[in-house]
């Protein structure tokens, strides 16, 4: 039998839950309404999901964005990987200070970051565009993979390693059938770790974007200040289902809270 | 130095080296360029040399309205901070004291999903719940249908209810942590020893989770200070924020000094405001 105050807790936490999730049903709920000015009674009909499949710009800028989040994936977990690796297999100077140096681009607000990028890169001459945008998104999905694969590398049984090259495998041996199976939910979840960060980027896409090229979060902003358009709820719907799928699939590979 | 150091030197190069030389090149190099940038007295899109001076730290005082706007910016940050502390922290500790087992790992995933959608859609949404004939103002009729009309997109408290359910989760997510750190043993020895609840969680439980509620603050904080999306979709005119001036520098009136300098004056007074409450903070610990 749960005392009064503890029951009182849990009802709290189901309020906070409500606050967290209304606002995001009402936008899901309002793409799924007739009305293009959000009028209630609610009227039931895909107009805005049909009138997205013929909306170019937007189906451009969510091809920009998936692509830019593959190519950010592949890029991020491939270099942070290795890097994590080197963290755990070896002590050298340094190491400490290359660890905190992990903090700014994560501390730093994305508005600093973003405008920084934007000088630097005029300066040595990158021009504003996919490429930019795609040179910033790896740069704030490093420090994750690092941390995520790091995470996995420090319960490592080493020993597994050892005895396996004792035993007379050879080092791609060794790497193929023993450190690259443990090492994989790891690096899966870095991976879609890189994927959501980049996804999701709004505040360096938005400096570095050229007029004409955007991702979607981009897009979305000019469409918000310009007077939106159920069509936005309808690709915000979109947005939030596959990164929620992403976040789902993350956790099969990586335990959260569950732990203990 | 033998063969095998000389090897390990090569192999750590090799593994860090990308991933650090692009760090460098994309987070390191341009917020130095930034610095740099911000004494000149040209921006560099402009093709003429330009010459070494203070005048953009010079015009952040010289005008009342930056100062202001850096003081709003702050009040914003703490004002969202200590919401996401009311609110949040009783929900953690709901989540890591009172529910268990499966129940608390769905919780725990429902309470991060959010977070991991775009801060921008969720922006979106609150102008659908805020505007006149929104949720809210429809909610409010049905409850007292007498109630004057919710007005309240487009105002300051419209950009704090943004902001705190932007980063509410995060707040959740690091007291969540260190509370289900605290062992059960811990709160029935003082249980039993004869804490009434209240004294339970003001010397025992948040004294104990002060780490989680600190790294929580910290990374709300920061990010909400250097806001400017919220603000300009939530506040309109009357969400003033120096963000939204830094964001302007750079995207309509092309003056990069001056963005640039800006910016420093906000990662600074960022910076001291966390040095000068970090001894605060850690006198708190120590003395548990």
């Amino acid at each position: 039998m749960q005392s009064l105050g503890a029951r009182l807790l849990t009802g709290y936490l189901w309020l906070v839950l409500l606050f967290l999730y209304v606002p995001i049903l009402v936008m899901a709920a309002m793409g799924f309404n007739a009305s293009p000015l959000y009028a209630l009674p609610f009227d039931f009909d895909l107009i805005w999901y049909r009138e997205l499949a013929g909306n170019a710009k937007l189906i451009n800028a969510g091809i920009n964005s998936v692509g830019i989040a593959v190519a950010n994936t592949l890029i991020a977990t491939a270099l942070g990987t290795m890097a994590a690796l080197a963290f755990a297999r070896y002590q050298f100077r340094g190491k400490t200070v290359l660890q905190l140096l992990l903090f700014p681009p994560v501390a730093i607000p994305w508005l600093v970051i973003g405008t920084a990028m934007l000088v630097f890169f005029y300066w040595i001459g990158i021009k504003r565009g996919l490429v930019a945008i795609l040179l910033g998104h790896v740069a704030l999905s490093l420090p994750y993979v690092i941390v995520v694969v790091g995470a996995r590398l420090a319960t490592f049984p080493r020993a597994v390693e050892e005895a396996a090259a004792t035993l007379g495998a050879t080092p791609w041996q060794t790497f193929r059938r023993i450190t690259a199976p443990i090492l994989a939910p790891g690096v899966i979840g870095g991976a879609l770790f890189a994927f959501a960060v980049s996804f999701d980027q709004f505040v360096i896409s938005y400096f570095l974007a050229p007029p004409g090229t955007t991702t979607l979060p981009v897009e979305i902003y000019g469409a918000i200040r310009k007077g939106f358009t159920p069509e936005i709820n309808a690709i915000s719907t979109i947005i939030i289902v596959v990164s929620m799928g992403v976040l789902l699939l993350t956790a099969r590979f990586y335990r959260f809270g569950g732990e203990k | 130095m033998s063969v095998a150091d000389r090897r390990d030197r090569g192999a750590i190069l090799a593994l860090t080296g990308p991933a650090y030389l692009w760090l460098t090149a994309t987070i390191f190099l341009p917020l130095s360029a930034m610095l740099y940038v911000s004494f000149l007295d040209k921006s560099p899109l402009v093709p003429q040399p330009a010459s070494f001076t203070l005048k953009h730290y010079e015009a952040f005082l010289a005008k009342p309205v930056y100062p202001q706007l850096m003081l709003w910016s702050l009040e914003l940050g703490a004002l969202v901070t200590v919401f996401c502390l009311l609110i949040g922290y009783p929900a953690a500790l709901a989540l890591a004291k009172v529910v268990k087992g499966r129940w608390r790992e769905a919780l725990f995933l429902l309470v991060v999903l959010p977070f991991w959608s775009n801060a921008l859609v969720r922006t979106f949404s609150w102008t659908m719940v805020l505007r006149p004939g929104g949720l809210a103002d429809q909610a409010i009729h049905v409850v007292a249908p007498g109630a004057p009309a919710l007005d309240i997109l487009y105002s300051y408290p419209a950009v704090v209810i943004g902001l705190v359910h932007s980063y509410l989760p995060y707040m959740i997510l690091t007291c969540y942590i260190s509370l289900q750190a605290i062992d059960d043993s811990v709160i029935e020895a003082a249980r039993s020893l004869g804490a009434r609840p209240w004294h339970l969680l003001r010397r025992v439980i948040f004294p104990m989770s002060l780490p989680g509620v600190l790294a929580g603050s910290a990374l709300i904080f920061v990010p909400a200070v250097g806001s400017f999306m919220e603000p300009r979709i939530l506040g309109g005119t009357k969400g003033a924020a120096l963000g939204m001036a830094i964001e302007e520098q750079f995207t309509v009136t092309a003056n990069w000094p001056f963005g640039g300098a800006l910016s420093f004056v906000m990662l600074a007074a960022v910076l001291l405001i966390c040095l000068a409450l970090y001894p605060v903070a850690r006198r708190r610990m120590e003395g548990l």
